[in-house]
């Protein structure tokens, strides 16, 4: 049967949400680890019945789960994330030196390839792989060691890798980003890195011309089209076409460029999703109104989604890794929010309903489409 | 026999119900208890000591015989009604967060 599962991370559990294809009807399973912060699920593209989930909590640490069933059974795998040799400092929110500190996993993305091999971004920034179904972690420290990781600085939420996305045409190229260091690409299959930040341009930084310290909260890309991408800076929504060698800013006519996820539908390279948040010090939507923006134009150019959407009294937010999209036709666009509901549209945004209303905060959605 | 009593979250990741029984060689400590326990149990390495440091995590807590152990010495020896099984050795989380 087709249809789609969505995977939703909440600040109190993981809940499994399927559909068959018309998406008209939902099905939640869950809580599941009722009570543990759950950052994020992925499934695996190759298999999609091989889910990862980060389990976290303040008390007990960081879990890894592994799910070999599409989210029915799970079971825990391996948790210890050592950072290669001495990890040194970055800089604390004052500006001193600040050792680097394993905290908990952002991210999970699995290989494009191979259900075994997963990737995770974790706190204090780092990128680790597992070969061998996350039963255990090596960091790929390139990234940390290619020489600016001193000057890297934690956002609000902590200095985070947050964001890992794969080239489908090209094993060796990777992306990733960092709260607030930037975004950073890999051509070698992960032993180098090189800051690809230039055209950013952030008022908390002296330099307009820094090569790290941006606070890029999303990147995405369309599989056709990978060196084209998307980002939603903490300011500023931005585009490369040249694999992020350069970016220009595509905010165009958006009410406000602040937010924290951007996503690109699964049939147009060109059409893209963004939640505009009204600023940095109010982590709510503009006027009170809950409001996706679509651009059929790669950018520039914004619609305001609204219709089943709360347009009065609406003061929650939408994180960095809570908005997803199917591969169904039409184009399925999901997002979470911090005050528990779950949005979803089988019409490319069009329209939206509460597939999910009364969860804990929503800390992530993926969405998987079954074939 | 060794009694361990696991927070809630911690029974649920290790898959157990109830007390934990433990037999520990040698000398009963916090680090021989911890250490048969995560043997018994590999899932929960790491979710009571720090992986790297095999410290207390620190929104963790020891308790035993109305004591709180937690700042003692791991390789300290447990009361005498821990070796012999009369108490248990309890792991808890910390009142924290609200």
């Amino acid at each position: 049967m087709s249809g789609a599962r969505v995977l939703v991370g909440t600040r109190k559990g993981a809940f499994v949400l399927t559909s068959d294809a018309k998406r008209d009807r939902w099905k939640i399973e869950g809580p599941h680890f009722g009570g543990w912060e759950m950052f994020h699920l992925k499934g695996s593209p190759v298999d999609p019945d091989r889910i990862y989930a980060s389990q976290s909590t303040g008390w007990f640490g960081q879990l890894i789960q592994r799910s070999d069933d599409g989210g029915k059974t799970w079971n825990p795998v391996g948790n210890q994330f050592s950072y290669e040799g001495d990890p040194g400092t970055h800089q604390w929110y004052d500006g001193t030196p600040h050792p680097w500190e394993f905290a908990r996993v952002w991210h999970l993305e699995p290989s494009l390839t191979d259900p075994d091999t997963v990737y995770a971004g974790v706190e204090d920034a780092a990128l680790f792989r597992s070969v061998d179904g996350g039963q255990s972690w090596q960091e790929l420290a390139g990234l940390r060691g290619h020489g600016s990781g001193p000057a890297w600085q934690p956002g609000a939420g902590g200095m985070c890798l947050h964001t890992i996305v794969h080239d489908p045409t090209d094993a060796a190229r990777m992306f990733v980003a960092i709260s607030a260091a930037g975004a950073f690409r890999t051509d070698d299959g992960a032993k180098t890195w090189k800051p690809i930040n230039h055209g950013l341009h952030s008022a908390q930084l002296p330099d307009p011309d820094a090569e790290v310290g941006h606070c890029v909260h999303r990147i995405a890309l369309h599989p056709s089209r990978p060196g084209t991408l998307y980002m939603q800076k903490h300011w500023d929504v931005m585009r490369s076409d040249d694999g992020g060698d350069s970016w220009h800013e595509i905010s165009g006519d958006l009410p406000t460029d602040f937010g924290f996820p951007i996503d690109v539908h699964a049939h147009d390279p060109e059409t893209v999703y963004v939640i505009p948040i009204k600023s940095d010090s109010e982590h709510y939507p503009p006027d009170g109104k809950l409001r996706v923006y679509r651009s059929r134009t790669g950018g520039g150019e914004w619609e305001p989604l609204t219709k089943g959407l709360p347009q009065r009294h609406c003061y929650t937010n939408v994180l960095r890794d809570a908005m997803s999209v199917d591969g169904l036709d039409p184009c399925g666009v999901y997002f979470g929010t911090t005050a528990g509901q779950v949005y979803a549209s089988s019409d490319e945004g069009d329209t939206w309903t509460a597939i999910a209303k009364h969860l804990p905060p929503v800390l992530s959605v993926e969405v998987q489409t079954l074939s | 026999m060794i009694r361990v009593v696991l927070p809630a979250h911690l029974r649920t990741i290790a898959g157990v119900v109830g007390e934990v029984r433990l037999s520990v060689e040698g000398a009963v400590t916090q680090r021989s208890v911890l250490d048969a326990l995560e043997e018994a149990y590999p899932a929960l390495r790491g979710t009571i000591r720090d992986h790297a440091t095999q410290l207390r995590r620190p929104f963790v807590r020891f308790f035993a015989c109305e004591e709180d152990l937690s700042h003692e010495s791991p390789d300290a020896v447990l009361p005498d009604a821990v070796t012999s099984g009369a108490e248990p050795f309890v792991v808890l989380g910390a009142m924290a967060g609200g």
